[in-house]
């Protein structure tokens, strides 16, 4: 399988990273490189076998439910590009 | 005398700080004043002098009330991946901006908890993205390691190059990295020191910058066996804060140095003897099996089958983890924003923006793998394979075999710049003989074994049973023996 | 469950049209703590107050799940006679929206913890529905854009972001909207009583995304439109109501129905396009890596369903049963469970069916009038038991007993020390009453003839008795007196 140009356009909108026109065939260029790498893949009989969740033989911990965190509004917003009034600003979203 | 301070191995510093035969704070200015000279190097991303030597003050006197930790005035080096209080960490990425994180990584945490010294942040690949530490935000790393009769700048391997780098350049007695593909053993075999990836689950995740979240595991470079040791026992351990943090006692792995390796059975794998190796790579490997029978241990030949499909598996699941993962860079709660006309403009020219090329390349990857209808082809079919090559490690071990011997990497150090064709995937052989570990959750551990006809080092690897980095660091200290250590000639990056 | 009957059915003018409807509904977990966070699910606060670094997704930061949150859904999966998944994954749901700090919601998407089950709705004539339960899940709530602080900027308030959700998903058994509007509140019933929801609309602890299509009788599903976060009963009503007769009369008209998600707008009672939505989703979902598969044994379900409370439906039957309780009253008394318990506290040790009538007809009737839930009734369940056994041993009638809750209703205090302290006592002495009864048989002889020769006449005698006694007169006295002076 390979990319063409417009599954470059598709994908860089879902990963939304702002990708300019000129730049899409090396895209395109440089992912099916990869991808033509992942084909060996194809010749590994994987039937029957179940893809890895996770790669240690444990159980997830659970932790009790006690209020331990949060009410730190200022380490909360201490990085923020642009906040009033504790809110987070960003253009404004429309629904 | 400042100089020489900086040339002690971290355990022989322990040993001199605890003997009053030089203060935390002497120790730190020398190492403040070597990362001055070096800076060409381009090692540390952020020195912390003011920082250290508050830390080294703190030190000497719980030196002088008894009240020593562990690592008590040890000077460390921290990659940039592991989030700082109030210290900036940016994960080598224009994306982070100026982030000043409100909390301390647990890894890092244990670290001042048992007396260490911050020196500095230090450079790695943007997102720890890359095995020469030329794709960092702050330009690439220089190795202290020369060809032979050249000086063009060769790369310190990554994507933990400045931790690598400043170790071997003597500019900390430590540093800690971060290993999802190789990150920490092949720029380790690259400068000639000693890096360990433990057991995933080892070491805490909390607090370091996510790339590929099951693959990740934080692990300590230093120049000698012992004093990997000695840092390990510091970064490991159990951290509820983690849920793959596993609930395992940490041993005192510096006992394990020095031990007898006598009975253990150490399998070498076929499949690690890969076509057109070439012989300078192998002779150290042979010279390993021999050192290693030489103390004691049986040389066995194993078979792990799907060894050639951890690198084309790695190169799905990893980026398709770190699509996701890198998807809360968005420029609305805390680093880069660019301005847009919109929402979605703001996310998309922020993300361009901010993020690198190769960054880019696996984000879009990632997602394009994990998209609808290319899911189970690519993705789930590499993760069912990451199970088969697992399969083959418990196969293996189930015969009885303790360790496995291999070489770290195909070659040496190249050039920087020297690998920067169109093919991504030349540059993601580098992690060729290191990648099956992570895809297994494997401990490693790289140790120098030798130089190249260009006198550069080469590294072997040791592969152990899950929680297994004693065995580890007892067969690494065998080989140290034999081996010998490397330094980079005539300190040309101190002048 | 496949066909409806015809009363159910919307007339069009192509013939009858039915409406198949699915629900998603998301009900906030009742806990202290967040999902994945140890910061509090308090409602309300300032913003980004109840907000952990985890929750604000900063570098780094790891999820470690509340086990109480895991109980609560297989409380509820128990509750829903749902399967229950001893082992269940969480996954990465990804897109970007600025509520959505991680750019992932964590959820389950393949395995979720609590598989098929059903729900048996009451309808208000009598009918049953069974709406089957396909699955139910946890995942994270996402935080809050408000849009009127600034005029070119969102504010973004993540107190919300990562508080646990359940949703649960119900198969396209519903076929009206009055039949969507009680399956929801049946649900909603049996997650308060169980304990896992608040059920709070207001404060959107339970908010429905309601799936709508249309089809000719018979015919296969048609294309359904999904209308999001429809946060009140009646506004389900509504919404159904109103996408049924769109796609009704675009399809009339020859046109295709188009799969969206659409808004309800409950100021103009109409659902609308969502076209910021709209653009394709590619949720890319995986196996979220920073946490293992969930997994418990079978003794964490058991130890979980000995301590369910008894539900809805089991009371009901029960009051029915022991109590000999008609399935109308004893459905309107289980429905809340504060309900139920108050009954049950009035009923026990006197008789159910008094007690029943009671309740309902006083009580309620009072407490609808006030607009008060039972909760913060005047009167408790100890004083309204006390008015009934005022009533049965005789001290006062069923009409001085309304006079007397109206007493305790205002002023509160003991009923007995009330009728005592106020002379409310019925007279049963029947000297008494019969001194009254003689002096009204002297005063009108023409009623006395009316009454012989009619003997229904006779309420006449008993309005005058009770009204020259201040009512308090024994009516059962009143009558045997008057039936023997009469010669009736």
């Amino acid at each position: 399988m390979s990319v063409d140009d417009d599954t470059v356009r598709r994908i860089a909108r879902l990963a939304r990273i702002a990708v300019e026109e000129k730049e899409i065939p090396h895209w395109r260029g440089e992912i099916n490189a990869v991808l033509k790498f992942a084909e060996q893949l194809n010749e590994v009989n994987v039937d029957g076998v179940e893809p890895m969740t996770s790669v240690t033989p444990m159980q997830l911990p659970m932790r009790e439910d006690k209020v331990t965190d949060g009410e730190v509004p200022e380490k909360v917003l201490s990085n923020a590009p642009q906040t009033q009034d504790g809110f987070y600003l960003v253009p404004k979203v429309v629904e | 005398m400042m100089t020489l301070l900086t040339s002690l191995t971290l355990a022989e510093a322990r040993d001199g700080l605890r003997a009053k035969k030089f203060s935390a704070r002497e120790l730190a200015d020398a190492h403040l004043a070597s990362m001055e000279k070096a800076r060409g190097l381009n090692a540390y991303v952020l020195e912390t002098p003011a920082r250290a030597l508050e830390m080294a003050k703190a030190s000497d006197a719980r030196i002088a009330s008894g009240k020593a930790g562990p690592l008590e005035g040890i000077p460390l080096g921290i990659k940039d991946l592991f989030c700082t209080e109030n210290i900036r960490t940016t994960a080598c990425s224009k994306i982070l901006g100026n982030f000043i994180p409100p909390y301390e990584s647990t890894v890092t945490s244990q670290l001042w908890r048992d007396g260490a010294v911050l020196l500095g942040k230090l450079n790695n690949d943007e997102f720890a993205m890359g095995s020469s530490n030329e794709t960092s935000h702050f330009g690439p790393v220089i190795s202290p390691w020369r060809r032979k009769g050249s000086n063009a700048p060769l790369v310190p391997g990554g994507s933990s190059g400045g931790s690598a780098s400043a170790v071997a350049a003597e500019l900390c007695l430590g540093a800690t990295g971060t290993d999802t593909g190789g990150s920490i053993r092949q720029p380790a075999a690259f400068t000639g020191i000693v890096g360990m990836k433990p057991t995933y689950g080892r070491c805490s995740r909390w607090g370091i910058v996510a790339f590929a979240s099951s693959l990740d595991q934080a692990g300590p470079f230093a120049r000698t066996v012992r004093d990997t040791a000695i840092l390990m026992r510091s970064m490991a351990g159990h951290d509820p804060k983690d849920s793959t943090s596993a609930d395992i006692a940490v041993p005192d792995y510096e006992k394990a140095i020095g031990k007898s390796v006598k009975g253990m059975k150490i399998g070498i794998p076929r499949e690690y003897r890969i076509e057109g190796m070439p012989d300078e790579i192998d002779k150290p490997w042979e010279a390993g099996r021999e050192w290693l029978k030489a103390a004691g241990a049986g040389i066995v030949d194993i078979s792990l089958p799907h060894t050639k499909y951890a690198l084309p598996a790695y190169y799905i699941v990893a980026p398709a983890e770190a699509s996701s993962n890198l998807a809360r860079y968005d420029g609305v709660r805390y680093g880069l924003r660019e301005q847009g006309r919109d929402i979605i403009d703001m996310y998309e020219k922020t993300r361009a923006s901010g993020f690198g090329h190769e960054v880019t390349r696996r984000v879009l990857i990632g997602t394009y793998v994990l998209s609808a209808g290319y899911y189970d082809a690519y993705y789930l079919r590499a993760q069912k394979v990451r199970t088969l090559i697992k399969k083959d490690f418990e196969d293996a071990f189930n015969q009885g075999v303790d360790a496995i011997l291999t070489p770290a990497t195909p070659s040496a150090a190249f050039a920087i710049g020297e690998k920067s064709s169109g093919d991504p995937t030349e540059m993601y052989l580098n992690d060729i003989f290191t990648v099956t570990v992570n895809m297994a959750g494997l401990p490693g551990i790289a140790v120098p074994a030798g130089l190249d006809h260009n006198g550069l080092p080469l590294g072997l690897q040791l592969i152990g049973k899950p929680f297994g980095e004693e065995e580890l660091f007892s067969l690494g200290s065998v080989i140290e023996q034999a081996a010998g250590r490397f330094q980079p000639r005539d300190k040309w990056w101190a002048v | 469950m496949a066909t409806a009957d015809n009363s159910k059915r919307i007339k069009g003018q192509t013939g009858e049209w039915e409406v198949v409807i699915g629900m998603e509904v998301h009900a906030q977990v009742t806990s202290e703590a967040k999902l994945f966070s140890g910061a509090s699910t308090a409602f309300g606060g300032a913003p980004n107050s109840h907000v952990s670094l985890v929750d604000a997704a900063m570098p780094g930061m790891l999820p470690v799940i509340n086990r109480r949150c895991v109980e609560q859904a297989v409380r509820t999966g128990l509750g829903l006679r749902a399967q229950i998944n001893l082992k269940s994954v969480f996954d990465r749901k990804n897109y970007f929206y600025p509520d959505l700090p991680q750019g992932y919601q964590i959820s389950q998407f393949k395995s979720p913890v609590v598989g098929e089950g059903k729900v048996v709705v009451d309808m208000p004539d009598g009918e049953s529905i069974e709406v089957g339960i396909e699955r139910l899940h946890l995942e994270q709530d996402a935080g809050k854009s408000v849009h009127d602080r600034h005029p070119t900027m969102s504010g973004v308030d993540l107190n919300r972001s990562g508080v646990a959700l359940m949703e649960i998903v119900s198969k396209p058994d519903i076929r009206s909207s009055e039949e969507a509007k009680a399956y929801v509140s049946k649900l909603r019933s049996i997650l308060r009583y169980l304990g896992t929801c608040d059920g709070n609309m207001e404060e959107g602890s339970l908010r429905a995304d309601v799936n709508v299509s249309v089809r000719k009788p018979g015919d296969a599903l048609g294309t359904r439109c999904e209308i999001k976060n429809v946060n009140s009963i009646r506004f389900i009503g509504q919404a159904v109501e109103y996408e049924a007769r769109r796609q009704i009369e675009i399809l009339e008209e020859g046109g295709k129905i188009v799969q969206e998600t659409r808004l309800f707008d409950a100021n103009k009672g109409e659902t609308r396009s969502m076209r910021s939505k709209e653009e394709a989703h590619d949720y890319r979902y995986f196996p979220d890596p920073d946490l293992l598969p969930l997994e418990f044994d079978q003794n964490f379900v058991d130890s979980i369903a000995a301590s369910l409370p008894e539900l809805p439906d089991e009371k009901k039957l029960r009051l029915m049963k022991e109590g000999g309780l008609s399935a109308y009253d004893a459905g309107i008394l289980v429905n809340e469970r504060e309900t139920a318990d108050y009954f049950e506290e009035v009923a026990k040790g006197r008789d159910a069916k008094v007690a029943a009538n009671f309740v309902i007809n006083e009580l309620f009737g009072r407490l609808n009038k006030e607009g008060k839930a039972i909760s913060s009734s005047p009167v408790s369940s100890s004083q309204t038991g006390a008015i009934l056994d005022l009533i049965a041993e005789g001290t006062i009638s069923g009409k001085i007993a309304k006079d007397l809750f109206e007493v305790v209703w205002t002023e509160g205090g003991d009923p007995r020390a009330i009728v005592e302290k106020r002379g409310m006592k019925q007279v049963t002495d029947p000297g008494a009453i019969e001194k009254v009864i003689d002096d009204i048989i002297a005063k009108n002889p023409a009623k006395v003839e009316e009454a012989k020769a009619k003997p229904k006449a006779l309420g006449w005698f008993v309005g005058e008795t009770m009204k020259a006694t201040g009512g308090k007169a024994s009516p059962q006295v009143v009558n045997e007196l008057l039936k023997k002076k009469l010669e009736l």
